[in-house]
């Protein structure tokens, strides 16, 4: 496949890998924000051929992971409704919600369809008339913009049948939440490159002056991960902080506009709870009060939600790259894929759900 | 949920309320919206992520940035003629 293949070299790999062990000489530590990087640094065990003791710990970029359980219990809620048929990512099914998940409301009757792609929810909607149908939109800023067109065109095409349950989160405000932490270890970021290729990169000036931390607009193939590594080092020995683009094939400075303008038209900022992080202010988007009758929100009233998170579960550390699954003592024991305790280790972007298909060797004793 | 996959656009269209297109992922058909890159030509390769295409696959960044790679690989077996790879 042309753009996949050639970025997956071995050659390249191994002269980017001595290039790296050529320019380090000192332990660094970066912060790859995207799961799905999290998942091809393991996957192709770059991780573990990093010279020089650079250490990657792994970021919150995981959209299943951060999802406030509340939310999810709302979701659960709203599925096991009768007159309902609920649609969402794939992924979601299996995260935990306070007592059951999705795959569990579908096995007692619920209508919980998985759908690719928001548009597919719509049309569904249509074929339906005589149920409500709720699309499940969550995600970072690479959904933001597929999920914004759906609302649009249920507006549009006036389908009053269908609604959004949202918890969209944005990139920028985790960072500074992460390097403004007293705990924090992160000395520069390896940027999420689809979220680039809609974003641009124009909001990461102002957070590595600054932070004084370099990052790196970095794609998700082998050679485009160890380009990242390369530029993030290059700058950490020479004592700079800029942004620059390792990804220049997909990414531009001012990102997609027609796709930003369709996400300002539909979306605003609102304060954010992530899972297992809290609280962040101006981190998430959500509808905007013209978009409001499309809200399940307001449209479904689920009553009081109690949430009750696992005690075993340490995702909060892990998504903030305090820990790493093998320190969880639940991590490969009672906490697995097939039957997760945390969201991490649901999601094929969550850093436990990696360590457990890769580093499994690691398991805590 | 990030993940997104560059395919080929084969078609361009209008579904009367989107601009459509098929791309091909190595083999494989499928119908995404394209209203997103609007500037999109046939033949061209975009990312696509849950059935949106979100950026066009720049060829000519993509051929310098190989260029570069190709020339540190070759200079690496240049220095290191007995290595095996």
């Amino acid at each position: 496949m042309k753009y996949v293949d050639e970025y997956r070299d071995p050659a390249q790999v191994k002269a980017l890998l001595e290039e790296i062990g050529k320019v380090v000489t000192r332990p660094w530590t970066l912060m790859e924000i995207c799961g799905g990087q999290t998942h091809a640094f393991l996957h192709h065990g770059l991780d573990d051929m990093l010279p020089g003791g650079i250490e990657l710990v792994h970021g919150p970029g995981c959209p299943v992971c951060v999802t406030p359980l509340e939310q999810i219990d709302r979701a659960l809620a709203i599925a096991k409704r009768p007159d309902v048929i609920f649609t969402s990512y794939g992924d979601m099914l299996r995260v935990p919600g306070s007592t059951v998940d999705l795959f569990n409301v579908r096995a007692k009757g619920g209508d919980v369809r998985v759908v690719y792609s928001p548009l597919e929810a719509l049309k569904i909607a249509q074929a339906n008339p005589e149920k409500q149908v709720v699309f499940f939109a969550i995600g970072f800023e690479t959904t933001a913009p597929p999920n914004a067109m759906t609302v649009l065109q249920a507006q549009k095409q006036n389908i009053k049948n269908f609604s959004v349950l949202v918890s969209h989160v944005c990139v920028p405000p985790a960072m500074e939440a992460i390097l403004s932490s007293k705990h924090n270890r992160v000395q520069a970021f390896l940027a999420a490159g689809h979220v680039c290729a809609v974003m641009g990169y124009h909001e990461y000036p102002v957070i590595a002056e600054k932070y004084k931390v370099p990052i790196v607009v970095t794609g998700f193939e082998p050679v485009d991960l160890l380009r990242g590594v390369l530029a993030a080092v290059k700058q950490l020995e020479a004592g700079k902080a800029e942004v620059e683009n390792a990804y220049g094939r997909a990414v531009t400075f001012e990102g997609n506009l027609p796709a930003q303008k369709v996400v300002n038209t539909v979306f605003q900022p609102v304060d954010r709870k992530w899972r297992g992080i809290g609280m962040i202010p101006m981190s998430g988007l959500g509808l905007r009060p013209e978009f409001s009758s499309f809200d399940a929100e307001t449209r479904f009233s689920v009553g009081e939600i109690i949430t009750q998170e696992s005690p075993l579960c340490i995702a909060g550390e892990i998504l903030q790259g305090l820990k790493k699954p093998p320190q969880c003592s639940v991590f490969g024991k009672e906490c697995t894929p097939t039957s997760p305790i945390g969201a991490p280790m649901v999601s094929a972007e969550g850093a436990c759900s990696a360590y457990y298909r890769y580093h499994r060797e690691e398991v805590s004793v | 949920m990030c993940l997104s996959i560059p395919g080929k656009i084969m078609e361009i269209y209008n579904d009367g309320s989107l601009l459509m297109g098929k791309v091909d992922f190595g083999g494989v058909l499928k119908e995404v919206c394209l209203d997103y890159v609007p500037e999109a030509k046939t033949g061209q390769y975009v990312l696509i992520h849950v059935g949106f295409a979100i950026s066009v696959l720049d060829e000519e960044e993509a051929q310098e940035t190989l260029g570069i790679l190709r020339e540190m690989a070759s200079l690496d077996e240049e220095l290191n003629p007995n290595e095996v790879r």
